[in-house]
């Protein structure tokens, strides 16, 4: 049984359609890329899995429950990390950990998962004062602080430098590697080609196609996954 | 510990870090309260309040304006930076509801607001010999009811504030009246009897508080306004209320 399965999620705002008939699986271990501009519907297919939003239409399974109805038993079971959230600027790194780590059942070890995001020398750090890249890296550790059996990580590398992406990058192999399967958004080709193991890529509220980087940039006869991106949705435009 | 100890806990450690609010909550009234002593003329009774001395009649006021701040201002602000920041929506994404934070923020602030009423009414008694309340009981009961109507209307701001900008703009809305028919711009005893009237039933219940003080006996209704003051209130801020 897949560990994710949307089947024809539609969600609308007023009369603007923002998820219109978007199915896809993702399977247990994987790094899962969903992929599209601003605006194509990614991030409220997202809030639709966590819970945060109610579907308008079609069905949801994450790790065999139905988010809107099992809502508090998933945020036991799922990490996050959201786009542009912030903690409180006075709030030191360890702080946040241990705060988090008190909501969850079996969280994990805090000086691990400082030693695993090199932030052990950030520990008594406020949140206001670190930088892109270690913000970014707290944000990952609070996320996996439950010791979740998914993690959804949402635009994870926007806004930090090549370095600090590189560093991300690896962080989510690691993830991986642990055992925890991963659902990235993000609108970056090259994060996805490097990271993910299956892709689906959004553009206007539906999929429009579903498969491997390798698997897409040969239906699209190009010679790289952006290539790919740009000619799948201009083709459905 | 529970949850919500723990939230308030490091909620707590990070409004201590930002001291502003806490010194300004708990010291500003008794330091208004000595600048209004050494005018001269202040501490003697006066004919215009019917034999009252005006320290008498500021101290009330000086209630007002720690609860104001608090209230009005304080939470709003710190709910609106929440909201912006997307803290409340990363916390709806974990086991613990979003609305902890918002009960950690509110024990706080009802902390400060009662230990700068308590140091107030201590420093008004010693310095000023302003008698202390003389209904105690009743007095408690009201300044709770003032305190709890106060706040409610700061949840409405809290609410419907997009950022904390917002906040700081939107929160002058109940800010200023409050202020007024507190009695904190000019003396109550010098307000239009019309405006006097209006302050007597609007939170924090300036008159109630005033007259559980020098014994006179509380006017029910004017606690039941501000009864209903918390509820409607806080039913319009519950549904108003966005997380994002």
């Amino acid at each position: 049984m897949p560990l994710i399965e949307v089947t024809d999620l539609r969600k609308q705002y007023g009369n603007r359609v923002a998820v219109d008939g978007v199915s896809f699986t993702v399977e247990r271990g994987e790094i899962f890329g969903i992929l599209g501009t601003n605006g194509a519907g990614k991030t409220t297919t997202v809030e639709c899995l966590q819970g945060l939003r109610r579907a308008d239409g079609g069905t949801i399974s994450v790790l065999g429950l139905d988010p809107a109805a099992d809502h508090t038993e998933l945020t036991r079971r799922v990490g996050v990390q959201l786009q542009e959230s912030q903690l409180p600027a006075k709030l030191r790194v360890r702080e946040a950990l241990e705060l988090f780590a008190s909501f969850y059942p079996q969280p994990a070890d805090i000086d691990v998962l400082l030693d695993q995001l090199d932030l052990r020398d950030h520990a008594r750090s406020y949140f206001g004062k670190l930088s892109g890249g270690q913000k970014q890296r707290v944000s990952i550790a609070l996320a996996l602080v439950g010791q979740p059996e998914l993690a959804i990580l949402d635009e994870l590398t926007t806004g930090l430098d090549p370095h600090a992406r590189r560093e991300t990058w690896q962080l989510v192999e690691g993830v991986r590697a642990a055992g925890v399967t991963v659902l990235l958004v993000t609108h970056f080709m090259d994060e996805a080609e490097r990271l993910c193991d299956r892709v689906a890529i959004f553009d206007a509220g539906r999929v429009v196609a579903t498969g491997t980087p390798t698997e897409l940039r040969a239906a699209a006869g190009a010679s790289t996954l952006d290539d790919a991106f740009v000619s799948l949705t201009r083709s459905a435009r | 510990m529970s949850t919500l100890t723990k939230i308030t806990a490091t909620e707590t450690k990070i409004f201590l870090r930002s001291p502003f609010m806490a010194i300004a909550g708990v010291l500003l009234p008794s330091v208004l309260l000595l600048a209004i002593g050494a005018i001269p003329g202040m501490t003697e009774p006066s004919e215009k309040t019917g034999g009252y001395r005006f320290i008498d009649a500021w101290v009330p006021s000086l209630v007002v304006i720690s609860l104001a701040m608090l209230a009005l201002q304080s939470i709003p602000a710190a709910v609106a930076a929440y909201r912006e920041q997307g803290v409340l929506r990363r916390l709806a994404t974990t086991p613990v509801h979003p609305a902890n934070l918002l009960v950690a923020q509110l024990v706080i602030h009802v902390v400060v607001a009662l230990a700068g009423i308590a140091l107030l009414l201590g420093l008004a008694n010693a310095v000023y010999d302003v008698p202390l309340p003389k209904h105690a009981l009743m007095f408690v009961v009201t300044l709770l009811l003032g305190l709890v109507s106060t706040f409610s209307l700061g949840l409405i701001t809290a609410s419907v504030a997009g950022t904390a900008k917002s906040a700081n703009g939107l929160a002058m809305v109940t800010f200023v009246p409050i202020m007024f028919f507190g009695g904190v711009y000019l003396p109550r005893p010098l307000l239009p009897p019309v405006l006097q009237r209006i302050g007597d039933y609007v939170p924090p219940g300036s008159q109630p508080l005033q007259d559980t003080w020098v014994g006179t006996g509380v006017q029910p209704l004017q606690l039941v306004a501000l009864a209903a003051f918390a509820v409607l209130g806080t039913a319009l801020a519950a549904r108003l209320f966005r997380w994002e």
